[in-house]
């Protein structure tokens, strides 16, 4: 019935549009870069292509994470509340220990990273609490404690040391070490999820839970993993955060789980799980940052941003849904024929 | 035949299974009740009591299509949303100078429209409701915030302050109570007795055993989306009445709240399971609650800390008793 | 010592309110194919995920290799060297053929335990090529035909060495040339050693492919004998416990005036040109390999998913149908394929399935009357001899033929005059299969008229009255029940006759 020369031309379908996905996203930004850069000089300098790293470099650590729990068909909704816990815990530890080196003070907001997604992660496999209502839950519980630890008062730049402060913005081979972490993080998770079997066994999960059980993949162990993950990169953003705007908020990053999710959307990680990759979180998460940096440069208000977002996140999917059902009917069409 | 014994035992079987849940909460009612009797000596005068709801009426009108679009098997995040853009776009007509009711009507249009967007996104579009309403959870909002900005509106007309502030007559019963009695009557009789219930309840089900039975499965979603953003833009009224004044950030975590109550309601959150009163049960235990750690001086972000607590043990409670409680078959 | 690689004895097995196996015996030869079959709850499907250590027995014992085994969990069994393939695909749709077949195994650099790519798409091209498939290794799953993922399924079994292979119901979804293809590398697995068992239902398969066959009923062991030593009728006397008289009671009913006819109807990538009619008091069987685009022409019928082009006539006036609401409202039913996906609402009880389609007419303004309603599916269930505790009973507790009961209660509830049946009687057990045929020629006795889609071939040729055949979305064959017979349908349902016999039926 199929023929070889079907299933190579099958694969390449497939590949291709992978590729046109990202191929798409890229071409659209270059397309962005140029409409904005005649309206807005500035928009090509140096500086805003290092605001524009800058301000991604932190979108792009905790979009990471919310991908790899997107993988496998779960959702990390607390990640913006987890961050502002993790950023304000250090912050007021910081502000009260001059002498803490920073490298140690981004270690503790891992490791309240990890408490936090672990938590996550037991309500979601222990207790069976479906993913959006246990991070929905999260949500609200994590900020709440933000301000409870806080007191409702804020940790400024005066109250930190310099050490601290430029953990985020000192450069390192004229790069600023926020956006090496970032290339880091990005390294390191490629890696995991391309070249190990755990890696491989989370977009099993996502793919096919019931198979990956049958197939003896740990699937509650891998949900727990891939919560506990999430919980460390939005830990280290936390303190990072803080670092960067030198300044600890009971409300920083209030709404930015939404940004994660729309990164991960455009960028190709299927909502249902089972596909989506690094690269392609990488230039949504770029595409997203060019959009709000070109927003701000064009004059348009601050207020556009929530509504662009909003509108993004449904052209994103909507257009995905559509491209994938004509995928689908090609198939069909092959298939029958 | 062997169908003589059916009738008698189903209906044990309806009051075993229906209730057992409903009970619960209505213990859990009465002991919050009792305790905020306890804390304040003023708690038992009927002035104070009708009082305590005008706070949680809006939430309230926004659970009842809430429960519907939970039990159908979908969610709708951007109920808040919708409130704020109606609230706004009624907001700003009224102060450019419509007729009051003119912009009422057009903020609930407003708010059918945002609906009914949802709706043909989820049903024609097929796409899944959780994205489509993280969507227009923002875009929403965002319009709100594009019309408004950092200002706010005041000074509308007594009359309509009066369907947010007011009483009935000379009566101790606030307008927004009765209003939302009228509706929690109709909720429910419309999910329990009508063919529109029984549809959602089997959607929830099997969506696709629906559609080959000859339901027709897309306009109920579009219907239930649009009456779920007629109802936030409702709540809206409300809001702006109470407050006499609204802001692009108002009603900010409703949704979550709405949902709570919803799920602590005894709704599953897979659908196809739940009933009205068990939610109107938990609204007002929720109001109760709320009132309590008000009245204790409780922060609002610790309240925010018990709801998210709240919204986590309604799914896991369930899930334990399933599993210390073995199936009663009658 | 036993020449049984793997053996079971006394097995018993029990869930809440059913006893599936009692005292079952079941072994295996090494490279010897040997068939399980059985009615419905017959237990085969149980005693397979014992042997694939889904579930644990509650008495007897399992001996693999003369030692006595513990199977915890699938994990243990695959171990063992033990592979199993069910029904639903244990595949992943987004991953590629290659990580399919060694997800959790895949070859480790040796230092750095980094996945060997290079090694991991070598062998599984090796293994796909001795299969004598052509299939590239980088091929996403999702878009396989079954034939293919069923074949990955064998990839990796085979990558595991697996010294018993067990398969249940594995033709079910294939063309009758996929079914060959597989029976061809069953043979070749056989010959190498492996051992074999499946469950099928279609005895026919059993006949040709098996070594040895099995006979389970109820629960117990009936038998086991060698495939040359017993004949067909003996099998299903087995299986039933008493001979069948007439699988095919069909009657002589005299055809009254068209009341359905298609023009054609066509549907990009699905079928094309399909045209028919469809007689008060006949039975039309739609006859075709699975995938020839029946059930597609049927949905189109029927409303879920309308045509592109061509007409529906009903009754001599043209009918626009789009959506099942407006094909229920024209007297048209139909009972899906699938009947516990597309059929029942399995959470909700009897009286609910039965009259959701009509629930409107017990409703006046919404509000429904719950007496009427139930007085309605008492008398339905009545007719089709429902066997439950009660009409208040969850449909998903009941067996599955009783669940196709239920199904068949809801449409004929709906007073259609067009019953289209998608596979009527697919994994319905021998007896009520008898019963199914029966009502279908009581029905349309009493005027009604039924499209029968059907891919087996003795169910087409005893019960159809006409045969229309496609092949490929497009109609191939038209043949009267007294002309019709085996090999002509084959060769229209794979295009293989000259199209001249087609020109022998006017105007149909």
């Amino acid at each position: 019935m199929a023929s070889s020369t079907d299933q190579t031309s099958r694969r390449s379908l497939f590949s291709l549009v992978a590729g046109v996905r990202e191929t798409g996203i890229f071409a659209f930004i270059v397309l962005l870069i140029a409409i904005v850069s005649l309206r807005s000089p500035y928009f090509l300098t140096v500086e805003n292509f290092r605001d524009i790293l800058l301000d991604t470099a932190v979108l792009i650590i905790v979009a990471i994470g919310q991908t790899m729990v997107i993988l496998t068909r779960s959702i990390d909704l607390s990640v913006a509340s987890g961050l502002a816990l993790s950023g304000m815990v250090v912050g007021m530890t910081v502000s009260s220990h001059w002498g803490l080196p920073p490298l140690v003070a981004l270690l503790m907001g891992i490791g309240i990273g990890i408490a936090l997604g672990g938590f996550n992660g037991l309500l979601v496999t222990k207790g069976h609490v479906p993913p959006i209502i246990a991070t929905l839950g999260t949500l609200s519980i994590y900020r709440g404690l933000t301000f409870v630890v806080s007191g409702g008062a804020w940790v400024d730049a005066a109250e930190m040391p310099d050490s601290f402060k430029w953990l985020a913005r000192d450069t390192t081979l004229w790069v600023p070490n926020l956006v090496l972490f970032a290339a880091i993080v990005a390294i390191v998770f490629y890696y995991f999820l391309n070249h190990t079997r755990t890696g491989r066994e989370i977009y099993a999960v996502g793919s096919n839970p019931d198979a990956a059980r049958v197939a003896g993949i740990p699937v509650d162990r891998i949900v727990f993993l891939v919560y506990v993950l999430s919980g460390v990169l939005f830990g280290m953003a936390g303190v990072l955060w803080v670092s960067r705007y030198a300044s600890a908020q009971s409300d920083s990053a209030m709404g930015f789980e939404l940004q994660t999710v729309a990164a991960a959307v455009i960028g190709g990680v299927n909502i249902f799980g089972g596909s989506g990759t690094i690269p392609g979180v990488l230039l949504g998460s770029l595409l997203l940052g060019i959009i709000i940096n070109a927003l701000n440069l064009v004059r348009i208000s601050p207020f556009w941003k929530l509504a662009v977002q909003g509108l993004i996140i449904l052209l994103a999917v909507v257009s995905d849904v559509l491209i994938s059902r004509r995928l689908q009917r090609a198939l069909t069409l092959r298939r029958a024929g | 035949m062997i169908f003589k014994r059916g009738t008698s035992q189903r209906r044990l079987t309806l009051v075993a299974t229906f209730l057992r849940w409903e009970w619960l909460l209505i213990l859990l009612f009465a002991a919050a009740f009792i305790v905020n009797a306890l804390l304040s000596p003023y708690f038992l005068d009927t002035r104070n009591l009708f009082d305590m709801t005008f706070i949680f009426m809006e939430k309230s009108i926004i659970a009842l299509p809430m429960a519907f679009i939970i039990i159908s098997g979908n969610i709708d995040l951007s109920v808040a949303s919708t409130l704020a853009m109606s609230a706004v776009l009624m907001a700003t007509r009224f102060q450019a100078g419509w007729n009051i009711w003119l912009a009422v009507l057009f903020g609930l249009a407003v708010g059918a429209l945002g609906g009914l967007l949802n709706g043909m996104m989820v049903a024609k579009m097929r796409l899944p409701s959780l994205v489509v309403t993280l969507g227009t959870y923002a875009l929403y909002r965002g319009i709100a915030f594009v019309v408004l900005g950092d200002r706010a509106v005041t000074g509308f007309p007594s009359q309509f302050l009066h369907l947010g502030q007011g009483y009935v007559g000379d009566t101790p019963v606030p307008v927004p109570l009765v209003i939302f009695a009228v509706l929690a009557i109709l909720f429910v009789l419309l999910l329990h007795r009508s063919t529109f219930g029984r549809f959602v309840y089997a959607m929830g089900n099997n969506e696709e055993a629906c559609r080959y039975s000859g339901v027709a499965v897309d306009r109920i979603k579009i219907l239930l989306f649009t009456l779920s953003g007629l109802m936030s833009a409702l709540a809206a009224i409300f809001l702006t009445a109470r407050f006499n004044s609204t802001r692009p950030n108002i009603a900010a975590g409703f949704e979550l709240e709405v949902i709570t109550a919803v799920l602590l309601g005894g709704v599953s959150i897979f659908g196809g399971e739940g009933t009205m009163p068990g939610v109107v049960l938990a609204l007002f235990l929720i109001g109760l609650v709320s009132r309590g750690m008000r009245l204790k001086n409780i922060a609002g972000e610790i309240q925010t800390i018990v709801i998210g607590s709240l919204l986590i043990l309604a799914i896991l409670l369930p899930q334990l008793l399933r599993r210390l409680t073995p199936r009663v078959r009658a | 010592m036993s020449d049984y690689i793997l053996e079971l004895q006394e097995i018993s097995k029990s869930f809440p309110g059913v006893q599936a196996l009692d005292g079952v015996d079941f072994n295996l030869r090494a490279g010897e194919v040997h068939a399980l079959v059985g009615e419905n709850g017959a237990g085969k499907s149980t005693l397979i995920k014992v042997v694939s250590g889904v579930h644990q027995p509650d008495a007897g014992e399992i001996q693999f290799q003369g030692r006595s085994v513990t199977f915890a969990n699938p994990l243990i069994a695959q171990q063992h060297g033990i592979a199993a393939i069910y029904q639903e695909p244990t595949l992943f749709p987004d991953l590629d053929v290659a990580e399919n077949i060694f997800m959790g195994r895949q070859p480790l650099q040796p230092v750095t335990r980094r996945i060997n790519r290079r090694q991991m798409y070598e062998e599984a091209g090796k293994l796909l090529r001795s299969l004598g498939m052509n299939l590239d290794p980088h091929t996403r799953v999702r878009g396989l035909s079954f034939a293919d993922q069923q074949m990955v399924e064998i990839a990796k079994a085979l990558s595991v060495n697996a010294q018993v292979l067990i398969m249940d119901e594995p033709t079910s979804a294939l063309t009758l040339r996929e079914v060959a293809n597989l029976f061809r590398i069953a043979r070749q697995l056989r010959d190498a050693g492996t051992a074999i068992a499946f469950i099928s239902h279609r005895l026919e398969e059993a006949f040709e492919l098996a070594d040895r066959i099995t006979v389970l009923r109820d629960g117990h062991y009936i038998g086991t004998r060698a495939v040359h030593d017993v004949t067909l009728d003996e099998v299903i006397h087995m299986m039933v416990g008493r001979t069948l008289d007439n699988m095919f009671p069909k009657q002589e009913v005299e055809q009254g005036e068209v009341m359905l006819r298609v023009d054609g109807l066509t549907k990009e990538g699905l079928f094309y040109d399909v045209s028919f009619e469809l007689h008060r008091g006949e039975i039309l069987g739609l006859a075709g390999l699975v995938g020839a685009g029946r059930t597609e022409v049927a949905r189109a019928i029927f409303g879920v998913e309308p045509a592109d082009r061509g007409i529906i006539w009903l009754n001599g006036h043209e009918a626009h149908i789009r959506s099942p609401k407006d094909a229920l409202a024209l007297g048209i039913a139909y009972l899906p394929e699938n009947r516990q996906q597309h059929g029942l609402v399995l959470p909700m009880n009897i009286t609910q399935n039965v009259t959701l389609p009509i629930l409107r007419e017990f409703a006046r303004l919404g509000w429904v009357d719950r007496v009427a309603e139930q007085r309605a599916a008492q008398s339905f269930a009545e007719r089709l001899d429902v066997r439950a505790a009660g009409l208040w009973q969850k449909v998903r507790e009941l067996s599955g033929g009783n669940q196709q009961k239920v199904v068949l209660a809801k449409w004929l509830a709906a007073r259609p005059q067009i019953l289209i049946l998608d596979e009527p009687t697919r994994g319905i057990d021998v007896g009520t299969k008898a019963a199914v045929h029966q009502l279908m020629s009581t029905l349309v006795a009493q005027g009604f008229a039924i499209l029968m889609i059907s891919s087996e071939l003795p169910e087409i040729l005893g019960m159809s009255d006409r045969i229309v055949v496609m092949y490929e979305g497009r109609v191939t064959g038209r043949f009267t029940r007294a002309e019709a017979t085996q090999e002509k349908i084959i060769a229209a349902a794979t295009a293989s006759a000259p199209i001249a016999e087609n020109t022998e039926i006017q105007c149909l």
